[in-house]
């Protein structure tokens, strides 16, 4: 590994100067070509991010991978980038998504080819920049360039619903994170002249402040988690949006609110974390079980994903706030196990999709006969998602509520009804959708998945069992980092 | 009686101007009519050495000349500067435009490069004298530029709207000043501030002075609540002189700003905060919830203009060299944008085809891709969303009106900047989720083509490398304040 290679910028800056260059490749009639390329860079940028994980020293404290160089000087503003075992697993499956995403609309999407790989490549790149910046004015012009990209990408090649649905998406976000540039400003001058959020962490703040502090970062990160009363902006967007949206949605942009409460609300706000612990575990409470039930009686495939997605996440933001590292390394695990099988169960429904250009369950059935391989991947994702033990679901799940019998254990009992719920909304859905005999003549068509189809189902079917099967490399990454977080969350700060 | 010349090096641009534009009339006199693109090529020369002359003459030291009338810093060249580009780039604009619509006299040019002059008295001005001189020769350029199209019923109902209100303010600034005259025993800016500072002078008459001064600038800048001839002026007027409005004089509009309120009238700065505030405030509530209701481009971007002068003024009433220059960097990148905006409107527009209505804009994304992409991220810079350059002008200030404690302030900015975000959002949404409805194609002239996008990149890149920028305006204000 050579030392003061940027990496990081590498990882960033790639899929977002090969998203430039798919653009470039202009009108449909270079299609084919927009498609290669896009597929090139896409699985470029994962190449490029394996190193991160190959160099990564699992027992070093404190950031890796560090760049820092002069960005506005007026402000202090440093471009500064490194990574610890939290951001590097989320770095990971961005870049790992992304290809995914440009095969599952390899044929899907025919009308303006460049500007959607494009879009899906740039987003990737500027995710990776916000898992990675230091500092508090580059994270804020990462995580808000993401907004563009995706409201085009749900615009332009949504539902019959889209407009609504994109412009919900966007000012329900912007209006989170103004809040927060505010308490970064705030944060900038009293930290004497500094955006660097390492500074912020070690910066006493009195607890009336910190508890504004908390509340303006919670505005911003509750919507992008998206926690309960202010999700509702998810489901709209997930059924509109094309299946790439979808999955980049529910895979990476919903972690983005999670990675903020790690790298922010807890370590800047510790004591305003502790004094609102309640309120915001009451609300996770709240997602996972009132949203499972919400699920349970959806008509609409993606809807039913989508809320399950907002319960699922309600299970990361439990295991971050009762601050023990059962609960947050499984939150983390959650986060990551939940990219895997939400993306899956996305593009399932997408391949159906596809061919019948119907969301709705009442649509379907008895799809096993015409479909067998598909329905094998789509069983394995649903059992996933209902948290069965060998599966990636299990083990966030799990150590979650490991956590929660510590800390306190009604807050477990609840936790686990969600094992419950999940597997009744989910497995529900699949008898109705996949078992019995054809439904109806449309079903009758079907044919089964190709091998485009194939391979990426394939991919994340490996992914999700050898998480559920061997978690270790995951947890080993992420245990140094959560021990220390947690050990800085202790400490007072006033 | 001894006469001694004064020092003409700080106004040396200025005098060559006024001798080119002399030449340029009557230079126009004898081209032959349908072909003003000698008159073209003048101005576009004249511009460029009235920005050498500035560069070469600019100093980082302050000079006085004209026994105290007249200024030289490194904020008036820093300004100037930027007037020059905004009017050179408005001139490439608006060429085709004019031509197709009759408008192609010489007498556009001389009465730009008037217009000119007026700002760069006004940036320069260090005595009410002066500076009432520089803006009614703007404001009287601009009066006539906007009747230029004279068979248009509705650009002469703007013109006489414009007249009337402007002469109106101009009235209440005059008054203004012969109040702090009578207070002070002075119309010259720094001997003013002395008197004030001193406190010999009556606070009562100076007070009641600064209301109405504070009452002019608002009707000059178009802040609510003396913003009505707005909309209407922006609506109305010929589109390349609703660009012309709305963007260079605003630069002159905030020196203007700096040398009453701040050089002259410091000591009262306890006073015209509090009135700042209520006019910052309002304009951005009302500018922007108003703009969400009209059809108009030229309206909505009229009320976005409003919005964008309370956030100036935010900047302003913060007080201190970081205040000045974030709303300095702020009209600075307003003005930027304004010209994209209004340049994208004339290239769609046609002979005997105003792009005015939003609807215009329906499918953009179709029919030229860069373009469109070019007004997304103009649209996207006015919403103040990062990386656009927009964002930044926005940070600058509102951590300027932190610092000064305004956090309330800074609250209600954010949430009305989010509503704002709305109306740019729709004319995106407009471009890139809707069908067409017109197949013209859109093909500008080459020069126009070329600056459009340089204008529409600037955002992307004045906001991934904004430190240039935001350090000019941060490095003028500390050595002219």
């Amino acid at each position: 590994m050579l030392v003061g290679f940027p990496l990081l910028s590498l990882v960033t800056w790639l899929p977002i100067a090969f998203g430039v260059a798919v653009l470039a490749t202009g009108g449909d009639e270079n299609a084919p070509n927009a498609r290669k390329l896009a597929l090139i860079g896409s699985v470029l940028g994962f190449v490029v991010a394996l190193p991160l994980y190959a160099g990564f020293d699992l027992l070093a404290s404190g950031m890796q991978f560090i760049e820092k160089a002069p960005w506005i000087e007026r402000f202090n503003v440093n471009y500064h980038l490194g990574i610890d075992g939290i951001s590097l697993l989320l770095i990971l499956l961005n870049s790992f998504t992304t290809p995914l995403v440009v095969i599952a609309g390899w044929k899907v999407i025919q009308e303006r080819v460049a500007q959607y790989m494009g879009a899906f490549l740039i987003m990737s790149g500027v995710i990776n920049g916000v898992f990675a910046a230091l500092d508090a004015i580059l994270f804020y012009v990462f995580w808000e360039a993401t907004l563009i990209p995706m409201f085009l990408i749900i615009g332009v090649w949504g539902g019959p619903n889209r407009v609504y649905a994109a412009v919900k998406f966007f000012l329900y976000t912007l209006l989170g994170s103004l809040l927060m540039l505010v308490a970064f400003i705030y944060l900038f001058h009293q930290s004497g002249g500094s955006f660097s959020i390492l500074d912020y962490h070690k910066l006493p703040i009195p607890l009336p402040a910190q508890i504004l502090i908390f509340l303006a970062f919670l505005a911003a990160f509750a919507v992008k988690v998206p926690m309960w009363p202010v999700h509702t902006w998810l489901p709209d967007a997930h059924v509109e949006a094309p299946t790439g949206g979808s999955v980049v949605l529910a895979a990476i942009l919903l972690k983005l609110g999670g990675y903020g409460f790690l790298r922010f609300s807890l370590p800047i706000t510790p004591d305003a974390s502790h004094a609102l612990s309640g309120f915001m575990i009451a609300l996770s409470l709240i997602a996972i079980v009132y949203i499972g039930l919400v699920a349970l009686v959806q008509a609409d495939m993606k809807k039913l994903i989508a809320y399950s997605s907002v319960s699922h996440m309600g299970f990361v933001t439990l295991g971050f706030f009762i601050f023990n590292a059962y609960g947050v390394e499984g939150a983390m695990i959650q986060m990551i196990s939940h990219g895997f099988i939400s993306g899956a169960l996305f593009l399932c429904v997408g391949v159906m999709y596809d061919r019948l250009h119907s969301r709705l369950i009442a649509d379907y059935g008895g799809v096993v006969n015409k479909m067998p391989m598909f329905a094998t991947f789509f069983m394995l994702f649903a059992m996933a998602n209902s948290g069965l033990p060998g599966t990636s679901g299990f083990v966030g799940e799990f150590m979650v509520i490991m956590g929660a019998v510590k800390a306190n254990f009604w807050y477990a009992f609840a936790a686990a009804l969600t094992l419950i719920f999940g597997a009744a909304y989910t497995l529900w859905m699949y008898k109705r959708v996949v078992f019995g005999a054809v439904a109806n003549a449309h079903v009758e068509e079907l044919d089964d998945i190709g091998v485009r189809e194939f391979l990426v189902l394939a991919l994340l079917a490996l992914a999700v069992l050898a998480m559920g099967v061997y978690p270790l490399p995951f947890t080993e990454a992420l245990h140094t980092s959560v021990n220390e977080l947690l050990a800085h969350v202790a400490q007072s700060k006033l | 009686m001894t006469f001694a010349m004064p020092n003409l090096q700080p106004a040396a641009p200025e005098i060559f101007l006024l001798g080119a534009v002399s030449v340029l009339l009557i230079v126009d006199l004898f081209a032959r009519r349908g072909s003003r693109f000698l008159t073209y090529v003048l101005a576009q020369l004249t511009l460029l050495v009235c920005a050498g002359i500035t560069i070469a003459t600019g100093t980082p030291e302050t000079v006085h000349t004209f026994s105290g009338m007249f200024v030289d810093d490194p904020m008036a060249d820093a300004l100037k500067l930027m007037v020059y580009a905004a009017v050179s780039l408005l001139l490439v604009y608006s060429r085709e435009y004019i031509t197709v619509r009759g408008m192609y006299g010489g007498e556009f040019y001389s009465l730009a490069l008037f217009a000119m002059m007026g700002m760069m008295v006004m940036i320069s001005a260090s005595h009410f004298l002066t500076l009432y001189l520089g803006l009614e020769l703007l404001s009287l350029s601009l009066y006539s530029l906007v009747a230029l199209q004279r068979d248009s019923k509705v650009a002469v109902e703007a013109a006489m709207k414009y007249f009337v209100l402007g002469a109106l303010a101009s009235g209440l600034l005059l008054y203004g000043m012969s109040m702090i005259y009578g207070a002070t025993g002075s119309l010259e800016i720094a001997k003013m501030a002395e008197v004030i500072k001193s406190g010999h002078a009556n606070q009562t008459v100076l007070v009641f002075g600064l209301v109405f001064i504070v009452a002019g600038l608002g009707f000059k800048l178009g802040a609510v609540p003396f913003h009505m001839w707005v909309p209407d002026v922006y609506h109305g007027a010929p589109t390349a002189m609703t660009l012309f409005i709305g963007s260079a004089p605003k630069l002159a509009a905030f020196a203007f700003i700096m040398r009453i309120l701040v050089e002259g009238l410091e000591g009262l700065v306890k006073d015209w905060q509090g009135m700042l505030v209520i006019l910052s405030v309002l304009s951005m509530a009302i500018g922007n919830i108003t703009a969400i209701a009209q059809t108009n481009i030229k309206r909505m971007l009229a009320y976005s203009t409003i919005s964008h002068m309370g956030f100036v003024l935010l900047g302003i009433l913060s007080g201190g060299g970081n205040g000045y220059s974030s709303a300095m960097f702020y009209i600075v990148t307003y003005v930027m944008m304004t010209l994209g905006s209004f340049g994208m409107v004339m290239l769609l527009s046609r002979e005997g085809f105003e792009a005015e209505n939003i609807e215009d804009f329906k499918g953009l994304n179709q029919r030229s891709p860069w373009y469109a992409f070019m007004m997304l991220l103009i649209m996207f810079s006015l919403a103040g969303v990062p990386p656009m350059v927009g964002f930044y002008a926005k940070l600058s200030v509102l951590q300027a009106a932190l610092h000064a404690g305004f956090l309330w302030l800074v609250v209600v900015a954010v949430i009305l900047s989010l509503i704002g975000a709305f109306y740019y959002l729709r004319v995106v949404k407009l471009m890139y989720f809707d069908e067409p409805t017109s197949r013209e194609p859109i093909a500008p002239q080459y020069d126009v083509g070329f600056f459009m996008s340089m204008n529409g990149l600037a955002m992307l890149v004045f906001g991934i490398v904004p430190q240039p920028l935001m350090g000019l305006c941060a490095w003028a204000i500390q050595k002219s304040i």
